[in-house]
Parts: structure tokens; C-alpha cells; sequence
């Protein structure tokens, strides 16, 4: 979109030159733990129940109470919802960051801001809207604390009138968001008018934005976080055994997978658990739970971050040469070391091909929606127990913990896979057991479980032969080698397919993965519109990687590798496969500030590198 | 030649395992050897039998048992951890776990610490030699203040006390023995069996390569002089009646979760296994007293074990069923519909 700077003069109210409808984002700074998390979901909610597509991107500091913290809604009438690099509208309520915030806007953006923060005289290319925060509240409670939890309410008012949000649609979401609570209805409500009837009364519109009914685009849609997606694509799974340490930004996916499983993995003649969930004392421990009772043959997994990882790196060698299934979902978080544990970043691919000593290498999936979320951690389980090793899935913060809309998930249809496991037919048909023997010619071995009535062996992390044996013999431990190799081989054709969408042959190339996906639809559109540059896109969703990759880049001019981390980790990881031919048309594109990306950077920034 | 059979109609044979690989007289293999005879006596299928371990020496041992149970020898020091997902994931397994002191003392004794307080049904042995044996002799946390290396390395930290700890932790059966004692070793081990809940023995097991030898206080001839049995452990599975030949007066009898009986006849006085201020004052002074206390330091029969806590159906939960674990096509509607 073009924001062209209307002065406080020119934009008369109404005038449909200047509007510009479904097309901004707004930012509300507000205190972490000033109870704004209400009002902004409220907010996004509103619009969305308008039929405009909607995101909304909360960037909260590491902290309890008391840090500075944004939460962006993005309403975009294209169905753009990947964070805008420009706020257009800001509603200004935390004196530490005000005048910062102000500071950054585009000419031409408006702000909404508490009275006493005095805003309105550090720029005369905004249009300011005061409200007094503190006089609209009293009269709505008499009780302090009350008072401090609704005064955000105020804003949605306000909002409301300004940008034309339904009021009703403000109630509608208000009611989905606090559930059957009526006096904490009612006391919102209030507030909700106040801030709406002042705008009425004291705010003449003289900015452009403003928020239409639409059809067609978010019907029937849901808005979600991706750890509530894997979640439920994880009881889907029918997993049975969780072991987890709280971290951010991946605690809430465990969390939503407790709530899911009480209420529905409950045998229906016992009531008791199909499952257990267990908090372990770290994630050592976390993975080391889910190796056993993956060992054992259940459905097992984990989900952790960056520092989780690197604990994990231990039992994930031995799940990786002992052979045994588990399912790790990493929500990548801006690192090294404690790092900024509430920024997003896609900062473990690397480490997490490689994880763990020794010559190891493990299959990971790449999660760009909340629908892959759910369908990719069903995948996951049946990858898992089909290679018999274990499979991580790569999502990040922004995906995880941001509310994101999509279809509404359907129902699998596949049944599980439980991989290779003897029975007595196969037993007979192999003559005899032995565990890391390759009877398929796919690297892949048959297992026995303890309690299945199948012949026992003896599963370590040490040297072993094809018959789980202790062995030092070179010959055993290099064939064992070469047959892992040879399972990651098959792990190829079995992760999930890339999604390419081909501009022609000979041009220019991008292949990104995650949540890169969103700020690339962008930016393809933008060098379209803009440059008329038509680009070939290549999204990956797993690896190992397989030959369609290899094609695409052979297939291309320049290919751009796009990563959201410092030193190009996919870019590097696709690199060590290819031939030198193809790795001088390989250039990379980086995006590590912590934020989630955005398509205008992306288009800056490979505009840059192709010279214009 | 047919040897003697058990109750379930197999040789002792049948719980025997690989060729032991550790040194001739290293007290991990009487242990072994306790571990067979225990199994064997008690009837236990093989097959339902797990055996678990972490790295070093006394981790290898569960190659040389139970050839027909499934083991896993994993990484050091994280044995409790594996155990917690594999006896959660499938309850009907018996599962025994073998550790050494440096492995659940030193590198695993964050695990080790919330097994026990999670009191999750195993049988988790701590073969004890006070070194670490497969690095070459180095000192671990159970080695006693001023015991001497062979080098002449004199140890100046204090040991960790695991039975101490277990029963400050909430394991609900802790017991010490010595691997030269194959009658009280085999008693324990056989009620620890039939215990539905942490059972923790720490068996004192010398190292004759690195550790048994003069100023070791984890040596046979140190351990022989200083061992202070409680009781005499008898130990009675709930297959066969209890006999009288007990005198009332001087034993102690605690029936365990499956009804199998623990006899123990007193020689210490004041001494009441179930009582865990008790159990650790005397753990306290006989340590003062450089002295080892043995047989069964502390027991809760009934104190409800980790599998009861977490609620789980009866049936193992990696043997469920896709139908069981799969909820039907409405529950995700309902979920979308919330978040529509």
C-alpha cells in the first residue's frame, strides 16, 4: 500500500478519495501485564467478524509486569498477514515508550494517546487524537483495581468510532473472549462506551483509515495460534506420552495439549487417562521420558526451545543410533544462549540437522501456518515411528505464540502409521530377528517392543552389530553407519513435499521456509506490481532435502535463499548438497532483528542484491 | 540334564544373560548373580521384564542377566528419566534399573533425586564401589572422607549418603547390602521386586581392580568389618505360606502391595523400618560411626506410587489403540468452533 502524508488539514472526514479501507496496521504500546491482552484481542476479533483479514503480532518483553510491550493488528483487505513494516495507527499508552514510538511513525500515521503524555507537539505530520485515559475511567468503577484491568477497553472505544469497527462486532468479541463472565461483561462494556462516546463527542475523524464490512474473505474462518494447532494435531496423533519443561516460547503448546487430552483422551468406561503428561526436571530428562517410552512403543513427544535444544542434544544422538521414534517440536526463538527469549527467529536449523556428537543427522519439518502446525505434527509421529528416529518440528515464535487465521483444520483421514514393527507373519517371512538388520533395502529396520510377544534385544548407545550385539568391529560399526545414511536417503521421499510455484525457467528463484512464507507472498506481489518482476518460489516444508530442490535451482538464473537468522543456516544446510555450479547462483537473504519478517524488508533487501 | 524348575516352569537358565565382560571378582557380578537367582526364585516371566541402565561398569550389567527381557543401556547418568517414559508408557513391565555411584551420585543425581520423589514402581540398584572403574579408578560421591586411591590420592569431600537421600526424597523402599552378602542381597532384591513403588538399594560392591585395598573404605575387608546388619531379612513371596519359625517378639513383619511378606529379625534395638525420621537418624549415626547400616532401612508399602498418581488406564498406553487415542471427528469440531 502507499501512505501518501495527507497534512491534519487536507483529509476531510468522509471523503473517499483519501480513504484508505482495510489496509493498516495498528499498534497499541502498552505495560506488559496492564491487562491490554483483552482489548487487543477484542480489536483484532472485531475487525475479523467484519469479513476483513486480520493478524495480530504481540512483541512482549521477557518479563512479568512492568516492560513495555506491542501488540500489532494488521487488517489487510488482499489478505496480507505478515507484520507491515509501517504502523499506520498507534494508540500510545505507556509513558516510557511514547515518545519513541511517535518518533518512528511514518508521516501521514494517527495516534491515539493518553492525555498527559503530551504527544501531540513532537510532530506536525501526524494527526493526534488525546483521550484522558483517567477521567473516562472513574466513572466506570469506583475500585482501583478494576479500574486499571478495563482503562484498555477505553482504546477499543475509541477505535471503534474512529475507524469505523461495528460497535456490536465489538460486542460479539468481547463475549467470545471472556465466556460466560457477565459482570466482567458488563464493566468492560462501560468502559467500552466511554471510550466511544468521547470519541464521538470530542474527536473529529482527520485521518484516512477506516475499517469496512467485507465479504468472502474471513468467512468460516478461525483465528489461531500455532501452538494451540500442534497441539491438537498432536492428540489427533493419538500421542500418549508427553514429557516437558516449561520455556518460552513453546510452554503454551504443552499446555493447550494438558487442556485438550483432559477433555478428550478420557477412556469412556474408566475415565481414566489414555495418556500422561509429565513436567520433567529439565529437558534432558523431558527427551529422555520420551525416548524410553518411545523405546517402549508409544507415541511420545516433547516440545522445547533453543536452550531446550541444546540440552537435548545428547538423547537425540542416542534416539538417532539407537533408533528410536520421537517427536520434537522446536519453537525457534532469537538466540545464541538466553538470547531474546520472546523474539522469533529461525536460529536452529543448523544445529538441529546435526544435533547432538558423532555423525548424525536428523529429518525436520517446516511448519509455515497454524494448518501445518496441526497436520505436520500428525506427520511427524507417523515419520517418527516409520524412521524410527527422531523428528523435530521447526516452528518459531511468531508462529507459535501469534493468532493467526486460517480454515478451520480438517479431519485426518489417514490412519496411523506405526511403522515397521514384527508380528509373527513377518517374523516368519524374515526367518530371524535382527534388529538392525536392512531386510527392505530401505535402511530401515524392524523393531519389537517390550510386552508385544516378540523376541527381546538389548538397545544401546554403544558400538553395536545387526543383531544389537555389542561390537567394535570396524566392519559392523561402518555398515551401521552406512545404513543410517541410507534411512536418511528414504527420509527424502518421505517428509513433506515442497510447495513451487514457477515463474519460468531461467529467472529469478526464492526458496524460504516457515514463516518467511507470509512476508514472501508479499514480496513476490510487490516486485510484481512494482518492478514487474515475475520470481519463481520454492517453499520448503522439509527435510532432508530431495532432487525437486536441486531442479529448482538448476532451473534458475539467481536462486535466493531466505532465512531469519544471521548467518543463512538454510542457505548454508542446502549449500553442503549441492554442486559448485549450483552453489554460485545460491544468494542469501537474512532477517535476525527479532521481529517477524516483513515483505516490504525482504523486497528492499533482494532489490539491493540484484542491483536496482 | 533338567535342572530345577520354578513356579512358572523355567530353569534358572532362562534368566541368565551374556558373558560377563568386568573383572574377575568385581562385586557387580555377585550382584548379577543375585539379580538371576532373585527372578528365577520369584517366578517373574522374563518377558515382562525391562532392564535399564546409564554408562559405566556397573551399567553393563544388564548384558549378563535376563537374556529375554528387553534392556537398554543409555546415556550417562540419565537412566531415570528413560525409566520414568518406558514404565509410565507400558505399566505391566517389571523394570529394574542399574546405576553406579558416579552415575546416579554425580552426573545423574538430578534424575536420581526425582525419581525418587516421584516414587515411580522400579527396582533401581546403585552397584557402589566408591570410583568411577571404567575411566581408570577415579573418585565418585559415595567415596568416604580420607579413603585412599591406589595412587594414594586421599579423598577430601564428603560422600553422598543415596539411601539418606532416597528416603528424605520419598522413595517408599530403601535398603543397603553388600555384594559378599548373597543371602541378604538375594532377600532385598526379592522384596524389592514385589515392591510397587521406588525400590532403592545401594549395594556396596568393592572394586578389586581400582578400590580394594587398604585406606579404601569401600574395600571387601573394610565393608566385612563395618557392615552393621539391622535385621536378618527374610523375605516370603505371597505364593508360598508364611511359617512360623520366626520368634514374635524379635521380628518385624511388612506385607507388601502383592501380598508377599518381609520378615525382618531384629538386631538393632529401637529399629522400625517404617518410621523415616527414625530410618534416618540411624542412617546418621552408623555413618558417624564409619560404619555401613544394612538390610532394609526404610519401607512404605503402601504409599501410592507414580502410575496411581498420573491416573493412566490399565492397559499400557503404547499398546493403545488408534481407535482410543484418536478422538472422534466432533471433538475437533467443537475445537474449531471455539476458535471460530
Amino acid at each position: 500500500m502507499s501512505v501518501t502524508a495527507p497534512s491534519e488539514q487536507e483529509v476531510s472526514v468522509g471523503s473517499t478519495a483519501d480513504r484508505i479501507v482495510n489496509d493498516f496496521a495498528i499498534q497499541i504500546a502498552t505495560v506488559n501485564g496492564s491487562g491490554s491482552q483483552t482489548a487487543n484481542l477484542v480489536l483484532l476479533r472485531s475487525i475479523f467478524q467484519m469479513g476483513v483479514p486480520v493478524s495480530g503480532k504481540n512483541m512482549f518483553p521477557s518479563n512479568i509486569a512492568g516492560l513495555p510491550t506491542w501488540y500489532t493488528v494488521r487488517a489487510s483487505s488482499k489478505g496480507y498477514i505478515a507484520r507491515k513494516k509501517e504502523v499506520d495507527f498507534l494508540v500510545a499508552m505507556n509513558a516510557e515508550t511514547a515518545k519513541e514510538d511517535v518518533m518512528t511513525l511514518s508521516p501521514g500515521a494517527a495516534v491515539v494517546y493518553d492525555e498527559p503524555l503530551k504527544l501531540k507537539e513532537l510532530r506536525t505530520d501526524l494527526t493526534f487524537y488525546p483521550v484522558p485515559f483517567d477521567k473516562l475511567i472513574a466513572p466506570v468503577t469506583t475500585d482501583a483495581k478494576l479500574r486499571r484491568l478495563v482503562r484498555n477497553m477505553i482504546y477499543d472505544g475509541v477505535l471503534s468510532r474512529l475507524l469505523s469497527i461495528d460497535m456490536a462486532q465489538m460486542e460479539k468479541a468481547l463475549r467470545k473472549q471472556m465466556g460466560k463472565k457477565e459482570k466482567a461483561i458488563a464493566l468492560n462494556m462501560n468502559a467500552l462506551k466511554a471510550g466511544f462516546d468521547y470519541a464521538d463527542a470530542n474527536l473529529p475523524k482527520r485521518d484516512p483509515y477506516v475499517v469496512e464490512p467485507m465479504e468472502g474473505k474471513t468467512n468460516g474462518m478461525i483465528l489461531i495460534e500455532g501452538n494451540s494447532a500442534a497441539a491438537i494435531g498432536c492428540m489427533m496423533a493419538g500421542v500418549t506420552f508427553v514429557g516437558w519443561y516449561p520455556i518460552t516460547p513453546s510452554s503454551s503448546l504443552c499446555e493447550s495439549l494438558i487442556d485438550y487430552l483432559k477433555k478428550y483422551r478420557k477412556d469412556p468406561e474408566t475415565g481414566k487417562a489414555t495418556y500422561a503428561v509429565i513436567q520433567a526436571e529439565d529437558e534432558i530428562a523431558a527427551l529422555g521420558m520420551v525416548i524410553g517410552a518411545g523405546w517402549m512403543g508409544a507415541r511420545a513427544m516433547t516440545s522445547t526451545a533453543g536452550p531446550g535444544m541444546s540440552l537435548m542434544a545428547e538423547f537425540t544422538g542416542l534416539g538417532y543410533y539407537a533408533e528410536v521414534p520421537a517427536v520434537i517440536f522446536d519453537i525457534q526463538r532469537a538466540g545464541p544462549s538466553t538470547g531474546l527469549p520472546t523474539r522469533t527467529g529461525q536460529q536452529d536449523i543448523l544445529s538441529t540437522a546435526v544435533l547432538s556428537h558423532g555423525d548424525t543427522k536428523h529429518p525436520m519439518l517446516l511448519p509455515a501456518s497454524v494448518d501445518e502446525c496441526y497436520t505436520m505434527a500428525q506427520e511427524a509421529f507417523d515419520l517418527a515411528e516409520r524412521l524410527q528416529t527422531p523428528v523435530f518440528v521447526m516452528s518459531d515464535l511468531d508462529l507459535g505464540m501469534n493468532t493467526w487465521m486460517s480454515k478451520p483444520f480438517e479431519y485426518p483421514t489417514k490412519g496411523f502409521d506405526r511403522g515397521k514393527r514384527l508380528d509373527a507373519e513377518k517374523l516368519k517371512l524374515v526367518g530371524e530377528f535382527a534388529r538392525y538388520r536392512d531386510v527392505d533395502g530401505d535402511g530401515i529396520p524392524y523393531r519389537t517392543v517390550p510386552g508385544d510377544g516378540m523376541p527381546p534385544f538389548f538397545t544401546r548407545g554403544s558400538g553395536h552389530n545387526e543383531k544389537a550385539l555389542y561390537s567394535e568391529r570396524a566392519d559392523d560399526y561402518t555398515n551401521n553407519l552406512d545404513r543410517l545414511s541410507k534411512k536418511f536417503d528414504t527420509a527424502r521421499s518421505l517428509v513433506p513435499k515442497a510447495e513451487v510455484d514457477m515463474a519460468g525457467k531461467g529467472g529469478i528463484g526464492i526458496i524460504a521456509y516457515g514463516t518467511s512464507h507470509w512476508a514472501l507472498i508479499e514480496t513476490r506481489d510487490q516486485l510484481k506490481a512494482e518492478q514487474k518482476l515475475e520470481t519463481s518460489y520454492f517453499r520448503l516444508r522439509g527435510y532432508p532435502f530431495n532432487k525437486e530442490l536441486f531442479d529448482f535451482i538448476d532451473d534458475h538464473e539467481r536462486v535466493y535463499v531466505v532465512d531469519q537468522n544471521r548467518d543463512g543456516q538454510m542457505w548454508q544446510l542446502i549449500k553442503l548438497e549441492c554442486s559448485p555450479q549450483q552453489i554460485v547462483k545460491l544468494r542469501s537473504i537474512r532477517h535476525y532483528y527479532g521481529l517477524p519478517i516483513d515483505g516490504r524488508s525482504l523486497t528492499i533487501e533482494l532489490l539491493k542484491q540484484e542491483g536496482r | 540334564m533338567a535342572g530345577k524348575v520354578n513356579i512358572i516352569g523355567l530353569e534358572s537358565t532362562a534368566y541368565r544373560g551374556a558373558k560377563t565382560t568386568l573383572c574377575a571378582g568385581c562385586g557387580h557380578n555377585a550382584i548379577t548373580e543375585r539379580i538371576i537367582d532373585s527372578f528365577f526364585e520369584l517366578g517373574v516371566q522374563p518377558d515382562q521384564v525391562i532392564k535399564l541402565s546409564g554408562i559405566g561398569c556397573s551399567s553393563k550389567s544388564p548384558a549378563y542377566f535376563l537374556n529375554q527381557s528387553h534392556g537398554f543401556n543409555s546415556v550417562h547418568g540419565r537412566m531415570p528419566s528413560l525409566a520414568t517414559g518406558a514404565v509410565v508408557a507400558n505399566r505391566k513391565m517389571i523394570a529394574i534399573g542399574i546405576s553406579g555411584d558416579g552415575d546416579t551420585g554425580a552426573i545423574g543425581i538430578g534424575q536420581f533425586v526425582h525419581l525418587m520423589r516421584r516414587n515411580l514402581p522400579i527396582v533401581y540398584v546403585i552397584e557402589d564401589n566408591g570410583c568411577y572403574g571404567l575411566t581408570k579408578g577415579q573418585f565418585s560421591p559415595t567415596a568416604d572422607l580420607g579413603s585412599t586411591l591406589k595412587t594414594g590420592v586421599i579423598n577430601d569431600l564428603p560422600p553422598i549418603d543415596t539411601c539418606a537421600l532416597a528416603v528424605e526424597l520419598g522413595a517408599s523402599f530403601v535398603a543397603r547390602s553388600f555384594s559378599g552378602d548373597p543371602k541378604q542381597l538375594k532377600a532385598i532384591l526379592k522384596a524389592a521386586i514385589s515392591h510397587r513403588g521406588t525400590s532403592m538399594i545401594d549395594v556396596l560392591s568393592p572394586c578389586v581392580t581400582f578400590n580394594d585395598h587398604e585406606g579404601s573404605t569401600k574395600s571387601y575387608a573394610y565393608v566385612k568389618d563395618h557392615d552393621e546388619p539391622l535385621s536378618d531379612v527374610g523375605f516370603v513371596p505371597y505364593f508360598e505360606d508364611i511359617n512360623v519359625e520366626y520368634d514374635p517378639g524379635t521380628t518385624t513383619q511388612v506385607t507388601l502391595h502383592n501380598g508377599s511378606k518381609i520378615v525382618l529379625t531384629k538386631m538393632a534395638e529401637d529399629y522400625a523400618p517404617t518410621d523415616r525420621a527414625k530410618a534416618l537418624q540411624m542412617m546418621h549415626e552408623t555413618a558417624r560411626r564409619g560404619e555401613y547400616a544394612t538390610g532394609v532401612l526404610y519401607i512404605e508399602p503402601d504409599k501410592q506410587n507414580f502410575l496411581d498418581l498420573l491416573g493412566i488406564v490399565d492397559e499400557p498406553l503404547a499398546l493403545l489403540d488408534q481407535s482410543k487415542v484418536r478422538p472422534g471427528k466432533q471433538a475437533l469440531d467443537q475445537i474449531m468452533e471455539s476458535f471460530a
